[in-house]
């Protein structure tokens, strides 16, 4: 999976293909993944991608993680090169009316996929913010019912005090938690931003939220 | 021997004349008589085997005459026709040698579809052609080159997914300086199998009542996105094929049972419905790119 995802120019085309794709990462978050965690999927190394394809990709894994009875508490973000995969990606996302993080390098991350504009500007906001705890960064009048919203689209992470964080936020900040644990251990505690690979890049929350 | 006569043109404007001369089974040998044959397309090549094959469910073979003009003889060579009508016809076109000359035009050889492997092959091979192509002769964006390949996967998937039955593609990019003045790319695709009336028949028939047949099978797909299966994400193929060769001024038309429809831009003649066809069992899907001259 990880070798998949990672060779340059390869192209996930059919619907089998996809659904072979999206069966390897739940086996890697099945064996991965305890607590809270982000998981980046990376599509750089894609060359084509099709919509039957991501369609089993992209939507077969929000589809399978949005419900309560989800099998992990896990959120995706999708790393992707828009020219060549930002239009299945967002056709898919229409088709199903769900909406994703998607992350186009370069810190350009955009909110995919139907959303109002209010949800929009609210994750806009997060985004920019990172976290909003209601102390040091307070909602502004009326987000809450917004926020509330777009964690409960898996757009954000809500913790359980209510503070909310951006996906990228929150995914820094398990990596910088990791790297402290791992310092701690003796071990090498770069940190950096997170890594992307499929299986090394679920960012657990060791609070266990 | 019942003789079929093939056009001296045969190409996507024409190909129904092939199916209304076929007959599913013939009951005794059927000579395909190509010997006029001057111009054919990938629509007509892949017409043709497709009613060799149809006429061959018979038990017996057809056979075809070789088209005289050498010329044309060489360009069938070079698309793969030798190749592909050796498993239906009993006598072969004669095999000229390749002119690596003429090879850059050739987009996609005719292609035989039954898994999504074949699927990964035609993506493959055209990738390492198409960019040229569709930059230089076709003035598309160097993006283009992942959306036509994502075409070609779209409609090569239809086969396997919904026809359940053997098919074939092929493109080929010309030069069409008296027909519109400018280049075009030609993708051909073509299955014998089940075809969309018969494909959506169970999922679908009963809310179009009365008026459910070969042209409302097509709407139902074309126009409407449904698939025999029930599944939202479903259908998104022949929709985004629609919407890219839309953004290119393409057409882009579907012939199945006894109908075609269609995308046609202005370019084309092509009306948008047409019933009362021949029967063709499977499906066969066209699609013309012309190059981008910016009006």
């Amino acid at each position: 999976m990880r070798n998949l995802l990672a060779a340059p120019n390869a192209n996930l085309v059919t619907r089998p293909t996809g659904r072979a794709v999206r069966e390897a990462i739940e086996a890697e978050l099945e064996g991965a993944v305890r607590n809270t965690s982000v998981s980046v999927i990376d599509l750089t190394g894609v060359r084509i991608l099709d919509f039957s394809c991501a369609d089993e990709v992209v939507a077969g894994l929000l589809l399978r993680y949005l419900p309560a009875d989800r099998p992990h508490d896990v959120f995706f973000v999708f790393r992707a090169i828009e020219e060549m995969h930002g239009h299945a990606v967002g056709e898919v996302l229409d088709r199903h009316g769900l909406a994703a993080v998607c992350d186009f390098g370069a810190g350009d991350l955009r909110l995919m996929g139907p959303a109002t504009r209010e949800e929009r500007a609210a994750w806009s906001a997060l985004e920019r913010s990172g976290r909003i705890d209601g102390e040091d960064t307070r909602p502004p009048p009326g987000s809450g019912a917004l926020l509330r919203r777009l964690s409960e689209r898996r757009l954000a992470y809500r913790d359980a005090a209510g503070r909310v964080s951006s996906l990228s936020g929150f995914a820094g900040a398990l990596a910088r938690q990791r790297a402290e644990n791992a310092r701690d251990a003796g071990a090498d505690g770069s940190a950096g931003l997170p890594e992307n690979e499929i299986g090394s890049n679920n960012h657990g929350d060791d609070d266990g939220h | 021997m019942r003789v079929i006569e093939i056009p001296s043109s045969l190409d996507y404007r024409n190909v129904d004349v092939l199916y209304s001369r076929v007959r599913t089974g013939e009951a005794g040998p059927v000579l395909f008589d190509a010997r006029r044959l001057r111009w054919i397309d990938p629509n007509g090549m892949l017409a043709l085997l497709s009613a060799g094959r149809v006429a061959g469910q018979g038990g017996t073979r057809p056979r075809i005459s070789v088209p005289t003009s050498t010329e044309v003889v060489g360009y069938l060579d070079r698309m793969g026709f030798s190749r592909a009508a050796a498993r239906i016809f009993q006598s072969l076109p004669r095999r000229v040698r390749r002119r690596s000359a003429r090879t850059s035009d050739v987009l996609l050889e005719i292609t035989p579809i039954t898994t999504n492997s074949d699927v990964h092959e035609v993506v493959d091979t055209v990738q390492s052609r198409a960019g040229a192509i569709l930059s230089h002769t076709l003035r598309y964006p160097p993006a283009a080159v992942v959306q036509f390949s994502v075409i070609l996967s779209e409609v090569c998937q239809n086969i396997v997914e919904h026809a359940e039955g053997p098919g074939w593609v092929a493109a080929q990019a010309y030069n069409w300086t008296r027909r519109l003045g400018r280049h075009v790319a030609v993708i051909a695709v073509s299955d014998l199998g089940r075809g969309f009336h018969a494909s959506l028949t169970d999922e679908h028939s009963e809310r179009f009542g009365d008026r459910w047949g070969d042209v409302t099978a097509l709407e139902a797909a074309f126009l409407l996105g449904l698939t025999r299966f029930p599944d939202v994400g479903r259908g998104q193929g022949i929709q985004q094929i629609r919407k890219q060769v839309a953004r290119w001024k393409g057409l882009l038309s579907i012939r199945s049972g006894t109908a075609r429809i269609a995308d046609a831009p202005p370019w084309s003649r092509n009306p948008p419905v047409q019933e009362g066809l021949g029967h063709f069992p499977g499906a066969q899907i066209n699609i013309i790119l012309p190059e981008n001259t910016g009006d």
